[in-house]
């Protein structure tokens, strides 16, 4: 279980994000969604404690101050996949990957047998067992994504915080990826993943966590959160809804003109 | 690819010990291998012995371990930088170890106390690491760099100025002699100073090469992984100041072979840090064995210096390098 309690992350004396708080329980598929400059990869970074920010307020990792526990001990508990997609080197498919093994493996010591199997079931959850051989600097964005995304799978922590981990996939494997990230949170994990795509968060997620300039300004089921009238007010769109065998679909129409902020503001 | 660096570090490390017996054998004067095990078999098995101990021993493993610790810390900063264009030079450190011998050689200490000049220069290194810390120690990578940069700079001053102010060509010739790099006239006294210096470097730069790989996804998912930044950062640059600031004081300044051993090992080997570094100790080793053993060969009466070969060698390949680059990039 993760938990911020007011949390505030300033850039010099603005604050980015300001007085925050939110709870994951394992178990769950959560979404935090907002408009662009909101504050959810800052949030994000925050609740995976990186980044050199200093924040004021606490994050709790199953009760524990997440700044006074032991790093590789945080590491096997709480993977992170970050927005930056860089990878600096010609490692294989297979070498990113296996990186997300590092905090369950000794100096010297071999990968074990659970570490090679937790490689290859992330790659083939997300696909990329055929190009595990392949240079990943060379891989298209979207294969690239799955490939880090896989990395962080591979930790099998019980807790992931995933940065747009759909940002660039073609439909197939967005659908895929969230397909795969809610089995995860079926299988006990407990997922908190920043998305911009409005129509897979009203298919897919547990809970949504809206922010707007610094702060959430809803936080439950999707249903109760993504409504017209506050999708307009955060994201200046107006959305078509509906219900769709059971399931309920929503999808951005058109800018809302009544809104006195310019869109590009 | 092949992927097999067991195998290769084998080769490496069969290839490094033969260049060691080949350093010790070869030479103006010809001694046979046997002599270096069983004294007295040949003739002149004496002479042989006081060649070997006073003359190639000491330039053989020099030639291994400033090889070891020029290829390890460069392989290591470059993973820790993620820039394939970084060698030991960047951080200041080799700067400093040179003008330490450049102050002793000009003070004239090193003529009164021949230690004074290896003495010196791992002082100065070590100064420089100290200088770091105080002036990048708690700040970012790229303050690291610039403050690397600019202590690069003032020890190049201080060392362009000694050689303004020196007191007649010949110090003059000595200090430019010195500051182009070479193995000749190294005891074991150079070797007994050098040794526990690179080797403690070498030790944390190994410690380091793991944690390398992670950072190779970027700062933010390396310490999302448990790495931590600021440890790394000391574990390179320490081991970097250590190995090849010892290195420099002892053989002065040899160029490229930080730069270039990594960048011959990744076609082999791939381009993960973590087995980089360790085998580009055995690369770097084998490479300046084999340099040295070239420029006794090559130009037996006027020998050329070390420094000047390497960088000779390596500065084509540098630039064919950035050629490269740039045409897969375009």
């Amino acid at each position: 279980m993760l938990e911020a309690r007011e949390v505030t992350v300033r850039a010099g004396t603005c604050p980015i994000i300001d007085r925050v708080s939110l709870r994951l329980d394992q178990g769950e598929l959560v979404g935090l969604l907002g408009p662009n400059g909101a504050g959810k990869s800052t949030l994000l970074r925050a609740l995976a404690g990186v980044g050199t920010a200093t924040a004021e307020g606490e994050v709790l990792l199953d009760g524990h101050r997440l700044d006074r526990i032991d790093p590789w001990d945080k590491a096997r508990r709480l993977a992170y996949l970050p927005q930056d997609r860089t990878i600096a080197w010609a490692l294989h498919v297979r070498e990113v990957v296996a990186l997300g093994r590092y905090p369950h493996r000794r100096a010297l010591a071999p990968p074990s047998t659970a570490d090679k199997a937790a490689v290859e079931t992330a790659m083939v959850q997300t696909g990329i067992a055929a190009i595990a051989t392949r240079p990943a600097h060379v891989l298209s964005g979207g294969e690239k994504a799955r490939v880090l995304l896989a990395r962080a799978l591979a930790v099998e922590a019980p807790l992931l915080l995933a940065d747009e981990p759909v940002a660039g996939l073609d439909p197939r494997h967005q659908l895929a990826v969230m397909e795969l990230l809610r089995a995860r949170a079926r299988a006990g994990a407990g997922v908190l993943a920043v998305l911009q795509e409005l129509p897979l968060a009203a298919r897919f997620l547990d809970r949504v966590i809206l922010m707007h300039r610094g702060q959430i300004v809803a936080d439950g089921p999707p249903v109760d959160v993504l409504v017209p009238d506050r999708i307009g007010a955060v994201f200046g769109v107006r959305p078509l809804a509906g219900v769709h065998g059971g399931e309920a679909w929503l999808l951005p129409w058109k800018i809302d003109e009544k809104r006195a902020e310019s869109p590009l503001a | 690819m092949i992927r097999t660096p067991r195998l290769i570090g084998a080769i490496l490390a069969a290839l490094a010990a033969l260049a060691f017996l080949a350093s010790l054998t070869l030479g103006p004067v010809a001694v046979h291998p046997a002599a270096l095990f069983v004294p007295g078999t040949e003739l002149h098995g004496d002479a042989a012995m006081l060649i070997m101990r006073e003359i190639r021993l000491p330039r053989a493993l020099l030639a291994l371990l400033i090889g070891a610790a020029l290829g390890a810390s460069g392989a290591a900063l470059q993973g820790f930088l993620r820039n394939p264009l970084a060698e030991p030079g960047v951080i200041g450190v080799s700067a400093f170890a040179a003008l330490g011998a450049v102050i002793a050689l000009y003070t004239g200490l090193s003529s009164a106390v021949p230690l004074a000049l290896p003495v010196l220069a791992t002082g100065a290194a070590l100064l420089a690491a100290g200088l770091l810390y105080v002036l990048a120690g708690r700040a970012s990578t790229l303050t690291l760099i610039l403050a690397g940069v600019a202590l690069s700079s003032l020890a190049g001053a201080l060392t362009a100025l000694a050689l303004n102010l020196s007191p007649n060509p010949f110090a003059a010739q000595e200090i430019v002699f010195w500051l182009m790099g070479s193995l000749t006239d190294r005891s074991l006294l150079h070797v007994a100073l050098a040794t526990p210096f690179i080797l403690a470097g070498l030790v944390l730069l190994l410690l380091a090469a793991r944690a390398l790989d992670v950072l190779t996804l970027g700062e933010e998912a390396a310490t999302s992984l448990g790495v931590d930044l600021a440890r790394l950062r000391w574990q390179v640059v320490l081991g970097t100041a250590l190995s090849a600031g010892a290195a420099t004081a002892v053989a002065g300044v040899i160029g490229f072979v930080g730069l270039v051993v990594p960048h011959l090992l990744r076609p082999v080997l791939g381009h993960r840090p973590a087995v980089l570094v360790p085998m580009s100790a055995l690369g770097g080793g084998l490479l300046l064995l084999l340099a040295d053993i070239a420029v006794r060969l090559v130009t037996p009466g006027a020998e050329l210096k070390l420094g000047v070969v390497t960088a000779l060698v390596g500065a084509p390949f540098f630039l064919w390098l950035v050629l490269r680059s740039r045409g897969g990039a375009g």
